[in-house]
C-alpha cells in the first residue's frame, strides 16, 4: 500500500467538507473492498476519511417504508425483523452475499460502491479502461465468463457485483447522498451508469458526496419478493447470475411486478420489457417464458459467457415458480 | 546472545517514538475534534486485547492483523490470504467476528478485541477448543485459530441449528486440508456444550 493520511470524522458535514478539499481522498466504512483494492494497488487514495463515527447506522421502519442508514452493516439489515417481513428480497440478497465476517463489517453505502470483480480490473499488470482510462479492455476478447451480456461497450463489459443493489432495484429504492451543496435523492435505477466510453465513471456520485441513507418504499410487491443467486460454489461467492423478483398476485393474475438481475448487465439490471410481459397476465409457463425472452432480446454474449443467456431465463422461471 | 528471529526484529523495530496520539473512539458527538494522521506518520493508539489495554505504535497502513501479530506478538491469529477470503485472521471486535486483515488498526482504537489467545481460562480450554481436539477438527492447523474464533461467534449468534446451517455460517473460513466434516461436528458439539 502506498502511504496515506487518515482522519476519523465525527460529523457528516465535516466529512464532505474534508473530502472536498483533500486531493485523492476516499471515505472508508467497513473497508472490506477498499483495503483489498489498496493492497493490490488498484485504488491509491492519498487520504482516508473514516466515517464510522458518524450517526448513520440506524435501520428504521417509517410509515412510508424503510430507511437504512448508509453506515448500517449488512448483518444488521439482513437480520432486521421489519426487513424480513416487509422486504424479504432485501434480507435474502444480503444473506447470500459475502461471508458472516464481512457482513459484520461492510456498510450498506460501501456495498453499493464496491468495485467490479473483473480479474483484469483487479490485476494492475493488465490494461483496463475502468482502472486506467484509455488503456484498453482485455475482457472483450479474453477471459469473459463472468462478464456482462447486456449494457456493455467496446470499452468495458464488467458486471457490478452487489446483490444488495439488485434487490434495491426491484424495490424502487432511493439513495440519499450528501455533498458540500447539501443533500439530494437519486432513484437507484438512475444511480449506476453503463460504461459507454467512460467505464471509470460508474455512478452519478459527485466528488466528495457520501451515501447517507437508502430509502425503500412499502409495497405489495415488496412483501412478496425473493432473491435467487446462482454461483460456482454453494456459498461465499459472487453471482454468475441472480434474480430479484417482487410480485403482487391476485390468484394467478400479476397485478404488478418488478424484476431485477445481477451478473448479466454492466449495471444492476432492471427489465421493464420482461415486467411488461407479465403485468396484467396470468403467471404461467408461457408468460414466464415470454418475459425471459424479452429480458435477453438485446443480449450480446461473448466467447465464454453465452451460457448466461439461457441460465438467467431458467433462474427467472425457477424464482417465479417459487413465488406463485 | 539472543538469536534474532524475524519476529523479534519486527517487535523491537515497532518500539519507536510515536507521532499523533489517538483518542478513544466515542459515539458520534457533533463538534468533537477530528483525529488526523499524516501519511507515513506513526500514531500511538490503544487497543484493548483479550481484556488488556495495549499501547501500539502504528502507521496508517497497518492492518489490525499485522498490529496483533507483528506489534503485539499475538501470532495465534494467522495471515492466510490477507484479502478477506480465507478467514484465518478472524478475531472478535466488540463481540462480533471480523476479518482482521480487512480493517486498519487505527480504525479499531478503543475497541475490545478477542483473539484465540484470549479464549482459554488459564489452563482450561474454551469448550470450542476442547471440541476441536475431541473431533480432530484440523490437520495442518493453519486455519484453526480462525475457525475457532468464527465458531465461537457462530454459536453465540445462534446459527448452529443443523449441520447445513453450520456449514452456511462457517463458510467464511476455508480449510485447505478439507477437515470440514470434523469442523462441523466440533461446532455442533461445542454448541451443545456451551448451552449446557
Amino acid at each position: 500500500m502506498k502511504p496515506f493520511g487518515y482522519t476519523a470524522v465525527r460529523d457528516t458535514g465535516e466529512a464532505v467538507r474534508l473530502a472536498s478539499r483533500t486531493p485523492d481522498a476516499a471515505f472508508v466504512a467497513g473497508g472490506t473492498d477498499l483495503l483489498n483494492l489498496m493492497k493490490d494497488g488498484v485504488a491509491r487514495p492519498g487520504h482516508l476519511i473514516d466515517v464510522n463515527g458518524l450517526d448513520l447506522a440506524e435501520v428504521t421502519e417509517t410509515p412510508a417504508g424503510l430507511r437504512i442508514g448508509g453506515l448500517a452493516r449488512m448483518r444488521a439489515v439482513a437480520g432486521h425483523a421489519a426487513v424480513r417481513r416487509g422486504w424479504p428480497v432485501l434480507a435474502e440478497a444480503l444473506l447470500a452475499s459475502a461471508s458472516p465476517q464481512v457482513r459484520n463489517m461492510a456498510s450498506i453505502g460501501g456495498n453499493l460502491l464496491q468495485r467490479t470483480r473483473c480479474g483484469y480490473f483487479r490485476d494492475t499488470g493488465s490494461p483496463c479502461n475502468k482502472r486506467v482510462p484509455g488503456s484498453g479492455c482485455p475482457a472483450v476478447e479474453g477471459w469473459n465468463r463472468g462478464h456482462a451480456v447486456l449494457g456493455g461497450s467496446d470499452a468495458c463489459i464488467a458486471t457490478h457485483p452487489s446483490d444488495l443493489a439488485v434487490a434495491l432495484l426491484a424495490l424502487d429504492a432511493v439513495v440519499r447522498v450528501r455533498g458540500t451543496a447539501g443533500e439530494r435523492k437519486v432513484p437507484i435505477g438512475d444511480f449506476y451508469l453503463r460504461p459507454g466510453a467512460t467505464p471509470h465513471v460508474e455512478n452519478v456520485l459527485r466528488p466528495a458526496e457520501l451515501i447517507t441513507a437508502v430509502e425503500v418504499p412499502r409495497s405489495a410487491t415488496a412483501r412478496r419478493s425473493r432473491y435467487l443467486k446462482l454461483r460456482d460454489r454453494a456459498t461465499f461467492e459472487f453471482a454468475v447470475v441472480s434474480v430479484a423478483a417482487a410480485v403482487d398476485l391476485r390468484g394467478r393474475r400479476v397485478r404488478d411486478v418488478r424484476l431485477a438481475f445481477g451478473g448479466i448487465g454492466t449495471t444492476p439490471w432492471r427489465s421493464p420489457e420482461a415486467e411488461a410481459a407479465l403485468r396484467g397476465n396470468d403467471l404461467t409457463a408461457e408468460s414466464v417464458a415470454r418475459a425471459g425472452r424479452a429480458l435477453v432480446r438485446d443480449a450480446e454474449p461473448r466467447h465464454d459467457n453465452e451460457f448466461k443467456v439461457e441460465l438467467v431465463q431458467r433462474a427467472l422461471a425457477e424464482l417465479l415458480e417459487e413465488l406463485r | 546472545m539472543a538469536e534474532h528471529t524475524r519476529r523479534t526484529v519486527l517487535k523491537s523495530a515497532a518500539v519507536t517514538a510515536g507521532g499523533a496520539a489517538l483518542a478513544a473512539r466515542a459515539p458520534a458527538a457533533a463538534g468533537a475534534a477530528a483525529v488526523s494522521i499524516q501519511p507515513a506518520q506513526t500514531a500511538e493508539i490503544t487497543l484493548s486485547v483479550n481484556g488488556r489495554r495495549r499501547a501500539v505504535s502504528v502507521e496508517t497502513r497497518v492492518t489490525l492483523l499485522d498490529a496483533l501479530r507483528e506489534r503485539l506478538g499475538l501470532t495465534g491469529t494467522k495471515k492466510g490470504c490477507d484479502r478477506g477470503e480465507c478467514g484465518a485472521c478472524t478475531v472478535l471486535v466488540d463481540g462480533e467476528r471480523v476479518k482482521s486483515c480487512l480493517t486498519l488498526a487505527v480504525m479499531r482504537q478503543g475497541s475490545e478485541i478477542t483473539t484465540v489467545e484470549g479464549l482459554a481460562d488459564g489452563d482450561r480450554l474454551h469448550p470450542v477448543q476442547e471440541a476441536f481436539i475431541r473431533h480432530d477438527a484440523f490437520q495442518c492447523g493453519g486455519c484453526t485459530p480462525g475457525q475457532i474464533m468464527s465458531a465461537v461467534a457462530c454459536i453465540e449468534e445462534g446459527h448452529t441449528g443443523s449441520d447445513e446451517e453450520i456449514r452456511q455460517w462457517m463458510s467464511g473460513n476455508l480449510c485447505r486440508c478439507a477437515c470440514y466434516q470434523n469442523i462441523v461436528a466440533a461446532v455442533a458439539d461445542a454448541a451443545g456444550e456451551v448451552r449446557r
